[in-house]
């Protein structure tokens, strides 16, 4: 048996009695119920939120906590640790086919969308009918010119920036995990901080942009279809660095504290995996959203 | 084999003088649960809650449906009827019926000790009901419940009251759950399988659910995309979905469909395993062509992701597209067909007993078949042209999900209750059951290809004259099957009451690892892995 309080090696680690997943499904009913109501107008729909928050991010630590202790007492051998690769590396798969649909959406509404629009192919008698005249050249906001005239980002200013600091966070991670590996616990801190520091440091750059586009540009998220698929896309790479950003905090605090072996590390791993995630995402958003 | 159930018993024994160990007891057992046969049966009486649910709200729309004219309940309220039946049918009958079996014997089948990751495994399930809560508390709002089909296509589903944002992330929440879920299914199977249980050794089920784990992870985030889009399209000013602002609705259905033809698949795989484990045992031979069966389940989840556009044939496509979809589409034809031949051939020359299990496996055989060929009449590109958006269309899901996936999950209840329970359940009420359903069904859906035929539109409280006896017919039998369901959720209860003790194999001709456990099957079981030779290894044994 799995004993709940004696590590034993030879076992797979079975816990007992997990009072955290009820608290964070309540808490995750709380906040998008909250978000729900404000959605609707109503007032104590940001309190729910507010709420619903707080008791996420408390089974976060919770949770985690559990997890980090139990990993640190030894109880839990290979087997286990395979299990929870295996549950990273799935979960990340999950995460690309979310992006998926809006780089999908992207793809279709400039390869097929826009042009019969303006009447290509079948959409020769809709484009007579209705949109006479629309010019169906990217970027648009449509034949209704929705949200008004707009400036794009221009790829080779701060996006090219972003893409540097994001390719270099990639490699500092990366050292990060060398020096880990040999036993190097002050560098291995100190790669992490600068990973964190790059990563908020893109946060920061992006948001600078998004105030710029809003005020300047004119580009909103209501700017027609360009406005959609530019901020849906950016805006959710943008909150999955802020996450990758905070994983990596928390990680950097851990090895700070001595936690993590040289080849006992799946915390470190899981995190760096997703940040090389969310690298591999940005090259895709720098190439299809400001380049081409 | 016997020294694993003798080592089996070693470890009820010991559990009973653990108290860490032995079912603890009260209602926060049910809640902190992280053993995956608790979290099994938690599914699986979900399910079987939201099926009645479910099922209500398709006898008000049969009793609407009963007489031409407009006589029980408004359009409005009708409409909310067929979107919310659809809903709580796929996400809380179906959908959790399967990843409740997947948990019950999946660990069982593989000779693990449990699923990969049991915390998540219990917040998987703690979704669920919170996600339904939310969903069906939307028809008490002023506005009532979403009422643009569970398809939720633009602009009409944009139209929704105050109930959308609810709607919107109820079924975040769902994809949440199946998510987790599924990634859980595919760590345990490839990581926890006991040393020697090659991956083809595996039982069938256990294969279906490792395709369809893959393909819930594949999908589900795409349908919280399109949701997503949905979203912003109502509150944030994006134009998705609007032509005015160089949008479409028309990509709302592909990015939907592009999940949702996989989703159907979703909800057969799992049945597919579930018939090729019972066949064998009551016809008391090994599975014909196990590798074949293997391959075909694959390809049908390769295929499934290149067929989404037949459900928009009629949308406004370029004639290359028609002309893609259709043919992708009849190819799932082939490895279909390749399991119903072996299904078959595994019978030819078997020595058979029908007890309740195989007669409702036997009946997804023929009638599932049925939905096939409709399904095939539809995907005809001109001819979809006309039954598109008809009854005929309705007949079609209706036998591949009624009689297909409800039908399978029918039959593995019935075939592993004993296994779960430690009871026989009663034979001659099954029996009773099967004959009831299996009639009622037929009197419930087979008009319905005649009604879509003859043009009358899916989705309508009202409907023209020449309608009327098909429609009454189809309710009467809509009535009469909802009966029969009742009686099974009493079988249910009571084979968990009492009843004749079962033994540990339950059925003659069973084989495979769950069926050297003791009956009821211990609380922890296969702490250590078992040994596996041929002997234990289920149908799937490729000796054969
Ligand atoms: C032999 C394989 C199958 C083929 C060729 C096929 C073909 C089709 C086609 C062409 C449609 C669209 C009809 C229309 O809207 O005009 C359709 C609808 C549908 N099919 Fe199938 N199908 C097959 C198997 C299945 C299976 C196994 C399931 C589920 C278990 C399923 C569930 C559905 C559902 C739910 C719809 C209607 C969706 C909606 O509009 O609400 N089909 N099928
Ligand atoms: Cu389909």
């Amino acid at each position: 048996m799995t004993h709940a309080d004696t590590p034993n090696p030879n076992r797979y680690f079975v816990p007992h009695n997990a009072p955290w997943p009820i608290v964070g499904s309540i808490g995750m009913t709380a906040l998008l119920a909250g978000a729900a109501m404000s959605m609707n107008g109503t007032a104590a729909g940001k309190i729910s939120m507010l709420a619903g928050f707080a008791i996420i991010v408390v089974m976060l630590f919770g949770w985690f906590g559990q997890v980090v202790k139990e990993s640190v007492n030894g109880y839990y051998n290979s087997q286990v640790d395979t299990s929870f690769r295996m549950g990273m590396i799935w979960f990340i798969f999950s995460e690309v086919m979310f992006f998926a649909a809006f780089f999908g959406a992207l793809f279709y509404a400039r390869v097929f969308m826009v042009p019969w629009l303006g009447g290509e192919g079948h959409g020769v008698m809709t484009n007579a009918l209705l949109w006479q005249g629309f010019d169906p050249v990217w970027p648009t906001n449509g034949p209704a010119a929705v949200g008004g005239g707009f400036d794009t980002v221009p790829a080779f200013g701060v996006p090219l920036v972003n893409t540097l600091i994001l390719l270099t966070s990639g490699l500092t991670v990366t050292m990060a995990h060398w020096a880990l590996k040999v036993g190097q616990r002050r560098s291995l801190v100190l790669w992490l901080a600068a990973t964190v520091a790059l990563g908020f440091f893109f946060v920061y750059l992006q948001a600078e942009e998004y105030i710029h586009a809003y005020q300047e540009l004119g580009l909103t998220l209501g700017s027609g279809i360009y406005g959609s698929t530019f901020f849906m896309l950016t805006g959710f790479h943008g909150m999955h660095v802020t996450l990758g950003a905070i994983m990596l905090t928390v990680i950097m605090f851990r090895a700070a504290k001595g936690h993590f072996t040289a080849d006992n590390h799946f915390g470190f791993e899981g995190v760096a995996w997703y940040w090389h995630f969310v690298d591999v995402v940005w090259l895709g958003l720098f190439v299809f959203v400001y380049v081409v | 084999m016997s020294s694993n159930t003798a080592a089996a018993h070693d470890h009820t024994h010991d559990h009973t003088h653990d108290d860490h160990h032995g079912a603890p007891k009260g209602l926060l057992r049910w809640v902190f649960t992280t053993n995956h046969k608790d979290i099994g049966t938690l599914y699986l009486v979900f399910s079987l809650l939201m099926f009645l649910i479910g099922g209500g709200m398709a006898l008000i729309i049969r009793a609407e449906l009963f007489q031409p004219g407009l006589q029980l309940v408004n359009p409005e309220f009708f409409n909310q009827m067929t979107t919310m039946h659809a809903l709580v049918m796929i996400f809380g009958a179906v959908m959790p019926a399967f990843v409740g079996l997947a948990n019950w014997m999946i660990p069982m089948m593989i000779g693990a000790p449990d699923m990969a990751l049991p915390r998540m495994n219990n917040w998987s399930f703690w979704i669920l009901p919170f996600a339904f809560t939310m969903l069906i508390g939307t028809l008490f709002m002023p506005s009532g419940g979403p009422a643009g089909g569970w398809t939720l296509y633009p602009p009409l589903s944009l139209q929704t009251g105050n109930s959308f944002a609810f709607v919107i992330f109820a079924i975040h929440m769902l994809g949440i759950s199946s998510i987790m879920g599924a990634i859980n299914v595919i760590a345990t199977i490839l990581n926890m399988r006991a040393p020697g249980m090659t991956l083809l050794r595996m039982p069938l089920f256990v294969w279906s659910w490792l395709i369809t784990a893959f393909l819930l992870i594949a999908v589900m985030p795409v349908l919280a995309g399109a949701v997503t889009m949905l979203l912003t399209d109502r509150f944030f000013d994006t134009t998705f979905f609007s032509a005015a602002g160089g949008g479409d609705p028309v990509m709302f259905q592909h990015i939907f469909w592009f999940f949702g033809h996989p989703e159907v698949y979703i909800m057969i795989l799992p049945a597919f395993g579930i018939i090729s484990e019972i066949i064998p045992t009551f016809a008391r031979k090994p599975l014909f062509g196990y590798t074949a069966m293997v391959y075909a389940t694959a390809s049908i989840a390769f295929l499934s992701f290149i067929v989404w556009a037949h459900h928009m044939f009629t949308v406004g496509m370029p004639l290359g597209a028609e002309l893609f979809f259709m043919y992708a589409t009849m190819v799932i034809a082939v490895p279909t067909g390749v399991k119903v031949f072996n299904w078959v051939s595994t019978m030819w020359r078997g020595a058979m007993t029908f007890e309740t299990p195989m007669l409702f496996a036997l009946a997804f055989v023929i009638l599932f078949t049925i939905g096939g060929f409709s399904g095939l009449m539809l995907a005809i590109v001109p001819a979809d042209f006309q039954y598109h958006d008809t009854y005929f269309v309705v007949a079609h899901f209706h036998y591949v999900l009624v009689t297909g996936a409800v039908f399978a999950i029918i039959a593995a209840a019935y075939y592993w209750l004993p296994k779960w329970t430690g009871n026989m359940y009663n034979e001659r009420l099954g029996k009773i059951h099967f004959w009831w359903s299996v009639i009622s069904v037929n009197v419930l859906f087979f008009p319905q290809h005649y009604l879509g035929l003859a043009g009358m539109p899916r989705r309508i409280p009202d409907y023209a004259v020449q309608f009327a006896d098909y429609n009454m017919i189809s309710s009467i039998g809509g009535f009469a099957f909802g009966l029969a369901q009742l009686l099974f959720a009493f079988i249910v209860w009571q084979c968990a009451r009492g009843g004749v003790k079962a033994t540990a194999q339950v059925w003659e001709g069973a084989k495979g690892l769950e069926w050297t456990l003791p009956s009821p099957a211990p609380y922890h079981t296969f702490d250590e892995p078992p040994k596996i030779d041929d002997s234990v290894v289920a149908h799937g044994d490729v000796a054969h």
